[in-house]
């Protein structure tokens, strides 16, 4: 896992962090990457509990990347880009794999789990978890790459 | 990922010795815990104390577990951190699970 890191804690207290981070698209550097997102955040002064929000928002879309949009194909690179000031973080993904279906956001609706045992959902939840505990979640793909732009308020 | 197993009277404890339950460790999670209920009581407490994340792989797994007990067979968590807690809030799942403070709070509960 490659690295530039700036984080900055004023003496005033206000919030203030910048960094970058690329890995090469799997769920175990998933993981990596994700504790190390988290760690850098708390460190710079998120609180714990909203911490862990954007540490689940963050596996579930990084995840997504390594599932679907590199499903398929050689593992490609995830470039992470986190920007925190004051009570807004900005995070954003870029890979070069396959669009979203429809090259849009899913919906992420809640599973329907008045159902049967057998018929609970074992997945399907990604998106849902994204859009309930993000701030603003956008998407764009640019030409071949996807960027998935995700804004917490901290 | 470790797993470790025992029975009471009334239930088998499986507790998970990992503080995460992720994309990566999803499916070793799910093949140990098909081992660990295999013919045990009917009643499964799984005991996520240890575990501090969880995401929607780690969700999965567990609700496949619940699944391969089948009819008859019940599966109850104890121990719940508050992040694993909010991802079964969130998604509904604490509405399909019975969930406990604590495996003593579990094992306290007789049978329904």
């Amino acid at each position: 896992m490659n690295s530039a890191a700036r984080v900055r804690q004023d003496s005033d207290s206000r919030r203030h962090a910048r960094f970058a981070l690329r890995i090469e698209a799997s769920e175990i550097n998933t993981r990596s990457v994700v504790q190390s997102v988290c760690g850098r955040l708390r460190l710079a002064g998120v609180a714990p509990l909203r911490a862990g929000d954007i540490e689940i928002v963050l596996a579930e879309a990084i995840n997504n990347v390594v599932e679907h949009a590199y499903g398929q194909s050689e593992p490609g690179p995830i470039h992470i880009s986190c920007s925190l000031r004051n009570d807004r973080l900005d995070i954003r993904i870029n890979d070069e794999g396959r669009p979203l279906p429809d090259e849009r956001l899913p919906p992420g609706r809640v599973a329907d789990v008045d159902v049967p045992l057998n018929d609970l959902p074992e997945g399907g939840f990604g998106w849902f978890l994204i859009r309930s505990l993000a701030t603003e979640v956008r998407y764009d793909r640019c030409g071949t790459r996807n960027q998935l732009s995700l804004r917490f308020k901290v | 990922m470790e797993l470790s197993s025992e029975d009471t009277a009334q239930a088998r404890i499986i507790t998970v010795h990992a503080d995460r339950i992720d994309a990566a460790g999803a499916i070793e999670f799910k093949e140990k815990m098909r081992s660990a209920v295999d013919e045990g009581p009917e009643r499964v407490v799984l005991d996520l104390t240890s575990v501090d994340f969880i995401d929607s792989s780690g969700l999965g797994a567990i609700v496949a577990t619940m699944k391969m007990l089948g009819q008859g067979r019940r599966l109850d968590l104890a121990g719940l951190t508050p992040l694993v807690e909010k991802v079964f809030r969130l998604t509904r799942m604490d509405t399909i699970f019975r969930l406990y403070p604590d495996r003593e709070t579990a094992l306290a509960v007789t049978s329904e």
